[in-house]
């Protein structure tokens, strides 16, 4: 029950919350304890950095992400230019091979809006669900979003330009998503317009994609000019309710990053690397509970810290498979549901 | 981002330092700021609803009476599933710059209309959330809008003229599904060049008129009694044969002379085949979607 309450509560934008010192395991406790004593020099951690990126495991999971995105991307388009029927329609609704594929937060929308739910909506809506559920959640924003892919690069841009010193970064409250997410919801359901459509840039850049480019793309532009000089994956970070919608399903989901302080070695790059670095803050010194901490459901599953970290003490897992042994007594009671 | 981690070391409950409180002021005007910048831009969708009604000619389904528009913006998810599988390409989707319909399907008649070529109304099946589905089974059922002779004055018809060569010459890309040739597949308009003594593009072409006169073929060979008839072809309602939606009529005009006129009947649908096929260089004839009738 903590992870799920914990993970709704960085969700909705409070910060992590700091364990007290009885909260973390005595074994814990040793390992911080010995961690501090022992501190990895500087030039130990580059030397084992540097042998992350030679056995090729620092860009493992961004190739088969990226390999992912576009792939599914591509599928619509090329299923709706060569007509083969595959994957029809947008990001927003599809249907596989015949079988209906909705949106989760689109489909919320809709809801909200038409107050009336038609059956295809519904097993579109569900199928999508338990997809997601399964395959957790947020996933689908690092994994499918064509968004996520551009404000990655204009990520890769900002922070070139920072580190020039050419601009400044700017941060926003996290908190504000949840007003936008609550406010959006609230003007769908009074005016019946599914107003955030009008400005979400994964559904104009998925039929841009799809059936031609438009004016709305130069929204798509302005968000990602933003991002490149003003404040880092803002659109991400601060606005974007399809975010917060699989997020809320990721909390139920067994797919999820882990972390093991044993193995770490405190260097914290991939709070660096993170879009959401608030689920990484077990990884502190002196923050993680349990000999293996379950990432909260904010994350995005996009695999850059597991990629980044030297000591593979980030790994995907699979609740309830093959981690059953060294699984603490007290997360076996603390399940999701 | 260095402002960020140092606010997070901010235990709850413990007073701020001035330069944290500082920092943290400033990054809810920040906050703030961005909120009312992003709302602001999201209202703006909300124009166009503000000023009426849309005037964008909708696939079939979308409208029955003029509220409807209302019903069909709340519940389109603006996937394009019914652009997908209209066979003569008629559906195309709004931009940023319609508003709060970004992403939504029209019709463009004058480029290309719907002629029903699909006849089982593809577009509705496709529509994943019922917002192109106001109880339509077939074609005639249909309300997209309603046709209007705007200009009178133009129409070769009424001037007493005929029409030869290419409806829409030579290089309209548009297409449409002539019975004669081939009853399921489309075919250029360019590629089906006309010979008419008195023109009747718009009644001839009529996808309503065209139904009719299948209906009464198939009235010709009708099975014998008590003969099993496939479901599509069952008279239900309007579909078989369909009120008429449009015929060349003699109209008295204002200087008391009679003239040849085409005049639009209670089962015209608004498809927009009538202002697409129309020779003209402006339409005589267009779809106005503010006056949807309702079959009596």
């Amino acid at each position: 029950m903590g992870y799920f309450i914990e993970s709704l509560a960085q969700i909705i934008g409070r910060e992590p919350k700091r364990p007290a010192n009885d909260e973390i395991s005595i074994k814990v406790q040793e390992i911080h304890k010995y961690k501090k004593a022992n501190k990895i020099t500087l030039v130990k951690l580059e030397a084992e950095r540097k042998a992350n990126r030679a056995r090729g495991e620092a860009s493992r999971w961004l190739k088969r992400r990226w390999a992912v995105l576009i792939s599914v991307n591509l599928l619509f388009v090329v299923s709706y230019y060569f007509d083969i029927q595959l994957l029809e329609g947008a990001l927003t609704a599809s249907r596989f091979v015949g079988f209906h594929m909705a949106d989760l937060n689109s489909s919320l929308q809709v809801m909200l809006a038409f107050k009336h739910i038609v059956l295809n909506l519904m097993i579109g809506t569900v199928t999508v669900f338990i997809l997601w559920l399964l395959l957790g959640g947020r996933t689908f924003c690092s994994w499918v979003c064509p968004y996520h892919l551009l404000s990655e690069w204009a990520e890769k841009l900002h922070l070139w330009l920072v580190a020039k010193k050419i601009i400044k970064g700017y941060t926003f409250h996290r908190g504000v998503r949840t007003f936008f997410y609550l406010v959006f919801a609230a003007l769908t359901f009074i005016t019946g317009y599914t107003i955030f459509e009008a400005i979400s840039p994964t559904g104009i850049l998925s039929r841009a994609l799809i059936y031609g480019a438009g004016v709305a793309l130069l929204w798509v532009l302005f968000l990602l000019l933003f991002e490149i000089f003003i404040s880092r994956r803002a659109w991400c970070r601060y606005v974007c309710p399809i975010g917060m919608t699989y997020g809320f399903v990721g909390s139920m989901s067994p797919l999820r990053v882990v972390y093991k302080p044993e193995l770490c070695f405190f260097g914290g790059d991939c709070r660096t690397v993170c879009l959401v670095p608030h689920v990484l803050d077990s990884t502190i010194m002196g923050r993680a509970r349990d000999e293996i901490v379950p990432i909260g459901a904010d994350c995005t599953r996009c695999g850059m810290c597991v990629d980044i970290c030297p000591a593979s003490a980030l790994k995907f897992e699979i609740k309830g498979i093959g981690k059953a042994f060294d699984e603490p007594e007290e997360k076996n009671t603390a399940r999701p549901e | 981002m260095p402002d960020k981690t140092k606010l997070k070391k901010t235990k709850p409950g413990k007073a701020l330092s001035g330069k944290r409180k500082e920092k943290a002021r400033r990054e809810f005007l920040r906050t703030s700021a961005m909120a009312a910048g992003v709302l602001s831009f999201s209202l703006l969708g909300f124009l166009p609803v503000v000023q009426g009604t849309s005037s964008r000619l909708r696939p079939p389904g979308a409208l029955k009476t003029p509220s409807d528009e209302k019903d069909f913006l709340s519940s389109c998810i603006k996937c394009g599933q019914c652009v997908q599988v209209c066979p003569v390409e008629a559906i195309k989707l709004t931009d940023m710059n319609d508003g709060i319909g970004i992403g939504t399907p029209y019709i463009n008649a004058r480029d290309q209309a719907c002629d029903f070529s699909c006849d089982g109304l593809q577009c509705v099946l496709a529509c994943p959330t019922g917002s192109l589905a106001h109880e339509l089974d077939f074609p005639a059922d249909s309300r997209m809008g309603f046709a209007r002779l705007s200009s009178p004055g133009t129409c070769l018809a009424a001037l007493g003229k005929g029409f030869k060569g290419q409806a829409r010459g030579p290089d309209y890309k548009g297409v449409l599904r002539f019975d004669e040739i081939d009853r399921w597949n489309p075919i250029a308009v360019a590629d089906h060049p006309y010979d008419l003594e008195i023109c009747d593009l718009c009644i001839r072409q009529c996808p309503i008129e065209i139904r009719i006169t299948q209906c009464a073929e198939a009235e010709k060979n009708k099975p014998a009694e008590g003969e099993k008839i496939a479901r599509v072809a069952k008279k239900i309602g309007n579909e078989c044969p369909p009120v008429h939606a449009i015929a060349m009529e003699e109209v008295a005009m204002p200087n008391g002379k009679l003239r040849m006129l085409p005049v639009i009947k209670q089962g015209c649908v608004g498809c927009g085949v009538c202002e697409m096929i129309c020779p003209l260089e402006k339409p005589a004839i267009v779809i106005d979607i503010h006056k949807i009738t309702n079959l009596t």
